[in-house]
């Protein structure tokens, strides 16, 4: 039966400054910092002052103490630790469910003293491992800080010369050239209206006469030069009263008091009757003339606004997510001529004569105000964007001393056995198969997303291409101190949600002396 | 894991619609889906049909599985209505032996005859089988489920007439009444009919027959007209004419063919049917029954809803991609037995028939009045009259129907539901003895991508200070889906892996599937194929499905010489990198078939000379028998083995454990997971439970916790997520949520001493573990319905919070005079009525009967394993008797020996009174505290030993809530001793 053997202080034989061996008597499982409350013999206060017990229960395998402090070397309290020394490694606290469980936990194997399992002492071999990676990360740190305090130096060289561009100088004078940019465009785009306009009337007037002309041959039946009454009788559709009959007075009334007219006198009946006018030659009533130049106008309209709606919706929605393709895709959706001439339009004009020489230079104008139009925006664009960027550049959080701003505009590549991964830091992270297939967007840039107490170990890039019942892919970087900046490795550890680990000079810390590190927290 | 729609898109790279369709789960039965496993560059006609499957994702999950009118044998037998019975029983053929009865049956329709064979069989049931005289060819009669030839009793001949025979059943006053024209049969107990079978004439027996030619030309006629029709419709360039030929003929074949008895055609999948039609039919009437349940595996409530107006509940072992919930479709598994209950008696149904099978349930209580029942005559010979009960009586009618094989059914007589129990296990074998280990928590995920992120997830559950036993890995731990293989990047050291496990007193468990990825390079598929052991197609080639390796093939589980060499394949010098801490899990056993019909195998496929329509549901049985076989032969036959399976059938409680399939991450989900177990509990799967956290979709953390708090009081206690689902280990959710869930888990770990007795019982005697009440309180018609708690074993109420934002429940704690102890407060509460519990998030509502002694480790560690040795806690809740009893089970927790050696210790403890019995085995353990709850002060506790020696005790006692603790009276285990109080 176990619980008898339990009773037992252990003794701890500590190596002290010069190797003089000094034995300390205190329970097992006892830290030396809370050694003066064990005290033999003496009944024993829980440590939160529950209750107080008879010595010979303390560590007597049954739990006493509400906060298992007078089982510091048994299993028998759920909340109990027990406290290894570990000499020659690290000291440590385990749970003491560990105690007595099979599995050694404690380098110096004090854990297992009464299960069976068979430890060896592994606190020298650890001490000596732990010692050696302390010393290698050390000198890293040490090289990764000189690095940083050179990355610090330019970020800072290379802020003040943006922010120059950006504040004063170039903003400004890219401002200046957008205005410049603006001007002729807005000139220019007046008188493209203004021509079209013009061109509108000229083309609906040079319809009106051909039509005229049309009519008046259509009505001189006789063809003596002259349209009379009587062959303007027979349009009933003209009839000012419609009362169904088209009485001589009312024609006459027509022919403005005349028997009948002439070619040019017809031109002042033609502006009363166009409106109302049908054609022999059709069965039915011909379509309007307005029609076809109102539909043409609005048609022109309307590509023009299909010709800006894309830009506009570019630069307000991708222009920050994806420059490339808001490109592509603008040059993919231009609709390539702005400009339909008249000419061009449906059958039904087919018989509409060429346009005469003023209107044709017109047109002209209007495509070349069109084109300097389009050519100033293009550039008042590009400057746009390059504000924009610069503004974006300058408005990125690259660390307390900008010590991540040369990674800005920087890409590092990893190639596993299946992808290429990339890493743009700041800009996106995404996946191309090695074996063909494209790119894979595995988030944009959102934010920093260390703890509170270390934000920039850690980026978060979201928003990207979304997975199927699932969210969009996201990645997580976390940036470890090292010479290079180097991506290390990448896996998945959640359906569509990347991890990946980058190393950076950027985050490494001040090294504490060496000395600290190593003998900083060994117990003595 | 892991279902069909749920596949993984080619590599990490997805792109857009053609991912979204990839996952859809309309490629399922869809022949063509292998197209999208070609990455990228889809023609214009692979977009079609993404296009017209993407408009019907989100609706029809249902369009995949077929409904009882769209199986053709279901609409046959369903279209044939209550009646009077063509059959009449050839009296003159009658003999009887010394262990039963035959009788021919005659259909006077048809003049085939039928051979009936009724047997009294030992512990009180009544066995009927029905088959042809002289059928064409043999009907599949279904093997290796019954672990014996179920021992007889001599049945006697009371009298005979003209009308019919009056047989004895026994001591019990209970006897048969075989009535001749019509045919029918009524058990009797005294004047009270327990049951009666074709009281309603719905016996039906489709005779084989020889095909004739006219209808071999209706279906030529039938394919002429079908592809003109096709061309017709193509003609006229509609997209969707290359859908309708699929659409189109399940209607027109059930008219041009016989009504589908020669041939059958579900969505592109036809099923040639060469032995024709072979359904097979049977009603039974259960008077003064209102309440059924069993009949597994059903996402729906326990008790059994009528089905008039509605589909049957269906039988027959299918993966269904995201289930619904509260209808009768079929699921993974299939259990074609049914316990009927009442105040007065409970009984069972067994219809042992492997082929797809629905079950049609009314009641003339479920709202409705129901027809008086007549009868044609009544056996009328003195002391045997009989009278139907009359349209007052409640009574349940249910009607079997099944495709092919014979009518082979077992009345389990009961009359209590231990009965039952014991009665089923008596047939069918009782619940594998699992590792101790099994029984407690399992995390799992699909997938755990790597060693290393086995041995991160490892360790967090240390830092975490987690106990956890098992680590699962789910399919992509193998090369290329190639089970018995590990890929050879994410898994280069598997035994690193597994020692590393070992050394934490861990475990592991990985997957094989049944189907086998066709690979020339693959030893698994050279040895099965050369052996000549895979399932064949119609025409004799090896049966070949798409499933997660792409091209599968499906070996014969059926074939005893497949199954020995699959046991061989565990062997630790066949399974390279495996150990002995490595346990196996079978999934897809239904057997899965992603472009198969329904998504598993054809039913003209052969196994051997049987079709899979004679055995489908079988397969999966054979599969994890195999599996368990072989573990249990790697140890040389000393390790118990833990095996998993998804789909299952009578007699899988063998074999280890099943898991409700692939649920989702919602409440409903939660809920249902109680009646689910509860269930297959009551037909002898006692080792169930349901994917903790639910694997599709991500649970909120709330719907997580009371998960897991749920998932501790449920036998199988796995946590388990799909692939496309965050990742979601305990510790992911803050600290508060951490240490909740660390709460349950401990909980879980504390009781496994009285988990591990309650396998005991269930492997000894049949008893499920996680029982519905009305199983320990049959008079109590409070607990008929009840399936929102449950009692483990007979000492504790568990009522989980399963509702979202949940602010209190109401349990009910049965048993008037007695007592419930919350086992959380030891507050004492009275029977026999609905409390409410306030609950917060950290409350599991647990209560232990008055007068039950349940014995705890209150020393939680890393694994079960930790805590083998560490000593028992009891507890004592008195009665109000002030009276206790319970028991403690103790063996080595892992081997065979506890039953080829008798190495245990089986205590009874009552209390204020030593124990019993004590058994060659030696146990460190020992008592270290006993809690009375409803105790008063004593003056004195001593403790006496078979020494001779006394001690006395140290006790407290918490007046306010009646609690006697008696400090460490440190005795073994495994002696007797006695605590006597003054």
């Amino acid at each position: 039966m176990s619980c008898a053997l339990l009773l037992l202080l252990t003794s701890l034989a500590l190596a002290m400054g010069t190797g003089a061996a000094v034995e300390i008597q205190r329970p097992r499982g006892v830290p030396q910092s809370k050694r003066q409350f064990y005290e033999e013999n003496k009944p024993f206060t829980c440590l939160d002052g529950s209750s107080t017990i008879p010595f010979d229960r303390v560590n007597d395998d049954y739990c006493d103490c509400r906060d298992g402090s007078d089982e510091p070397g048994t299993a028998a309290c759920p909340n109990g630790s027990f406290h290894c020394s570990n000499a020659g490694f690290r000291p440590a606290f385990i749970p003491s469910s560990r105690i007595n469980d099979g599995i050694c936990d404690c380098c110096d194997t004090t854990d297992e003293y009464n299960s069976g399992a068979t430890c060896q002492n592994t606190c020298r071999e650890m001490g000596r491992k732990e010692r050696e990676s302390l010393q290698i990360m050390a000198e890293i740190t040490k090289e990764g800080f000189l690095l940083k305090q050179q990355l610090i130096h330019e970020a800072k060289r290379g802020q003040e010369d943006k922010q120059v561009k950006g504040s004063g100088g170039k903003v400004e004078a890219l401002r200046t050239v957008k205005e410049t940019a603006e001007d002729p465009e807005k000139g220019a785009k007046e008188r493209h209206l203004k021509s079209w306009e013009e061109q509108k009337e000229l083309i609906r007037m040079e319809k009106d006469k051909t039509r005229m002309a049309e009519a008046f041959l259509e009505l001189d039946d006789d063809s003596d030069g002259y349209v009379s009454v009587a062959e303007l009788q027979s349009h009933l559709e003209l009839d000012p009263d419609s009362d169904g009959s088209l009485t001589e007075t009312e024609t006459q009334g027509l022919l403005g008091g005349e028997g009948k007219v002439d070619t040019s006198t017809f031109e002042t009946v033609w502006s009363i009757i166009k409106d109302q006018y049908l054609s022999e030659g059709l069965l039915d009533p011909p379509a309007p003339v307005e029609t076809p130049q109102e539909e043409q106008s609005r048609d022109f309209v309307s590509d023009h606004d299909s010709d800006h709606y894309p830009e506009d919706y570019a630069g307000e929605e991708e222009d920050v997510e994806d420059d490339e393709e808001d490109d592509h895709e603008e040059e993919e959706e231009k609709v390539p001529p702005t400009v339909q001439t008249p000419e061009k339009r449906g059958d039904d004009e087919l018989s509409m004569p060429p346009y005469d020489t003023e209107t044709q230079s017109l047109i002209d104008a209007a495509q070349k105000a069109r084109d300097d139009f389009d050519e100033a925006e293009r550039a008042l664009r590009e400057v746009d964007n390059q504000m924009k960027n610069l503004e974006k550049e300058i408005g990125f959080d690259f660390g307390p001393s900008a010590e991540f701003a040369y990674l800005y505009s920087q890409c590092y590549e990893l190639s596993t056995s299946e992808y290429i991964y990339r890493l743009c830091p700041f800009n996106r992270v995404s996946q191309k198969p090695k074996f063909g297939g494209s790119e894979t967007n595995l988030g944009l840039w959102g934010q920093w997303a260390g703890p509170e107490d270390n934000l920039y170990s850690m980026m978060k890039y979201d928003h990207g291409q979304g997975c199927w019942q699932g969210p969009n892919r996201s990645t997580t970087v976390k940036l470890t101190c090292g010479k290079e900046t180097v991506v290390t490795s990448t896996s998945e550890p959640s359906r569509c949600e990347y991890l990946m680990e980058f190393t950076t000079p950027a985050v490494c810390q001040e090294p504490a002396s060496l000395d600290e590190v190593l003998h900083g927290h060994t117990e003595l | 894991m892991c279902t069909v729609g749920g596949t993984r898109g080619p590599g990490l790279v997805n792109n857009g619609l053609m991912y979204v369709v990839f996952h859809s789960p309309f490629n399922l039965c869809f022949p063509f889906s292998v197209s999208f496993f070609c990455p990228l560059r889809m023609g214009p006609l692979l977009v079609l049909w993404l296009a017209v499957f993407l408009s019907g994702t989100w609706a029809v999950d249902r369009g995949n599985f077929k409904t009882c009118d769209q199986s053709a044998f279901c609409k046959r037998q369903r279209a044939l209505k209550p009646g009077q019975s063509p059959y009449r029983a050839l009296l003159e053929t009658l003999e009887l032996t010394n262990t039963k009865l035959t009788l021919q049956l005659i259909n006077d329709n048809n003049k085939v005859r039928l051979l009936l064979e009724l047997y009294r069989l030992q512990g009180n049931m009544t066995r009927v089988k029905i088959n042809e005289l002289k059928p064409l060819k043999p009907r599949f009669e279904v093997p290796d489920v019954l672990i014996n030839d179920p021992p007889t009793e001599p049945l006697s001949l009371l009298s005979q007439d003209e009308n019919g025979v009056v047989l004895s059943l026994g001591a019990d006053s209970q006897w048969l009444i075989v009535s001749a024209k019509p045919f029918r049969l009524d058990i009797m107990e005294g004047r009270e009919v327990l049951l009666s079978l074709n009281s309603r004439g719905l016996l039906a027996f489709e005779h084989l027959r020889i095909r004739k030619d006219t209808t071999r030309d209706a279906v030529k006629c039938f394919v002429a007209l079908l592809t003109a029709l096709a061309n017709g419709l193509k003609r006229t360039s509609t997209p969707f004419s290359l859908l309708f030929p699929f659409s189109f003929s399940p209607a027109l074949s059930i008219g041009l063919h016989e009504d589908g008895m020669w041939e059958e055609t579900f969505k592109s999948h036809t099923d040639n049917k060469p032995n024709g039609p072979s359904s097979i039919s049977l009603d039974f009437s259960l008077p003064g029954v209102e309440h059924v349940y069993g009949i597994p595996e059903h996402a729906d409530s326990l008790k059994l809803k009528t089905t008039d107006g509605g589909d049957p509940y269906r039988l027959f072992n299918l993966d269904v991609f995201q289930y619904e919930l509260f209808n009768p479709m079929a699921l993974y598994g299939a259990i074609p037995v049914m316990l009927s209950h009442s105040a007065q008696r409970t009984m069972g149904i067994f219809w042992l028939n492997a082929a797809e099978t629905w079950v049609d349930i009314s009641s003339n209580t479920a709202g409705k009045v129901r027809h008086t029942h007549t009868h044609t005559h009544l056996v009328n010979m003195e002391g045997y009259n009989y009278v139907q009960g009359s349209s007052e009586t409640p009574q349940t009618d249910v009607r079997w129907i099944s495709e092919s094989g014979i009518i082979d059914v077992f009345i389990m007589l009961g009359p209590t539901p231990t009965d039952v129990f014991s009665q089923y296990a008596s047939l069918t074998g009782t619940q594998a003895f699992p590792p101790l280990s099994a029984l407690a928590y399992h995390q799992c995920r699909w997938n755990y991508n790597d060693q290393e992120d086995v041995a991160a997830v490892d360790q967090g559950f240390d830092e975490h200070d987690i106990p956890y036993d098992f680590i699962w890995l789910d399919i992509e731990h193998t090369d290329g889906k190639r089970y018995f293989t590990w890929d050879p990047h994410k898994f280069p050291q598997p035994k690193d892996m597994l020692q590393g496990l070992m050394d934490k007193r861990r475990k592991m468990v990985t997957i094989v599937d049944p189907h086998i990825k066709v690979d020339s390079s693959y030893k698994i598929h050279n040895e099965i194929r050369s052996k000549g052991f895979y399932v064949k197609n119609k025409d004799g080639g090896d049966y070949e499905g798409w499933c997660w390796p792409g091209n599968s093939g499906y070996p014969d589980f059926t074939n005893p010489e497949m199954r020995a060499w699959w046991a061989s394949m565990f062997a630790y010098d066949q399974y390279a990198g495996s150990m002995e801490n490595m346990y196996t899990w079978n999934d897809m056993n239904e057997p899965s078939v992603f472009n198969g019909p329904e998504v598993t195998m054809h039913k003209d496929a052969l196994h051997g000379n049987w079709e899979n329509r004679d055995l489908h549901n079988l397969y999966g049985l054979y599969v994890q028998m195999a599996t368990a076989e072989g573990l249990i032969e790697r140890s040389g036959g000393v390790e118990r083995p833990f095996v998993l399976t998804r789909a299952f059938f009578a007699g899988s409680q063998r074999y280890g454990a099943v898991w409700t399939g692939d649920n989702t991450a919602e409440w409903e989900h939660l809920k249902i997971s109680i009646p689910m177990c509860l269930s297959l509990g009551l037909v002898g799967v006692s080792f169930c439970g349901a994917d903790v956290g639910g694997f599709f979709k991500s649970p909120s953390t709330e719907l997580l916790v009371r998960w897991y708090q749920t998932g501790a009081y449920q036998p199988f206690f796995r946590a388990h997520a799909h692939l496309d689902t965050p990742r979601r280990e305990p510790w992911l959710f803050g600290p508060e949520n951490t240490a909740l869930i660390r709460e349950a888990v401990r909980q879980r770990y504390a009781l496994l001493p009285y988990w591990y007795q309650l396998f005991y019982h269930a492997h000894h005697s049949g008893q499920p573990v996680m029982r519905p009440l009305w199983v320990e309180y049959p008079q109590d018609t409070a607990t008929f319905s009840m399936d929102d708690q449950f009692l483990l074993g007979r000492d504790l109420l568990v009522h989980p919070v399963t509702e979202e934002g949940g602010r209190g429940v109401t349990a009910y704690l049965p048993g008037k005079g007695e007592v419930w102890f919350d086992v959380h407060t030891f507050q004492k509460h009275n029977g026999a009525q609905n409390l409410y519990i306030p609950v917060t998030i950290s409350s599991i509502p647990v209560f232990q009967r008055g007068g039950s002694i349940i014995p705890r480790k209150a020393r939680v560690r890393r694994s079960s394993s930790c805590m083998e040795h560490d000593p028992y806690t009891l507890f004592v809740a008195l009665s109000p008797k002030r009276f206790a009893q319970g028991e403690l089970y103790i063996d080595d927790g892992h081997t065979f020996n506890f039953d080829k050696q008798k190495q245990f210790i089986h205590r009874r403890l009552s209390f204020a009174n030593k124990a019993l019995s004590s058994r060659s085995f030696i146990t460190p353990s020992w008592i270290e505290k006993i809690v009375i709850l409803g105790a008063s002060k004593p003056s004195k506790a001593t403790l006496k030993t078979p020494d001779g020696k006394e001690n006395l005790l140290e006790f407290e006692f918490d007046a306010s809530m009646s609690v006697l603790t008696l400090r460490k009276p440190g005795v073994n285990a495994g002696v007797d001793w006695t605590v006597v109080l003054q």
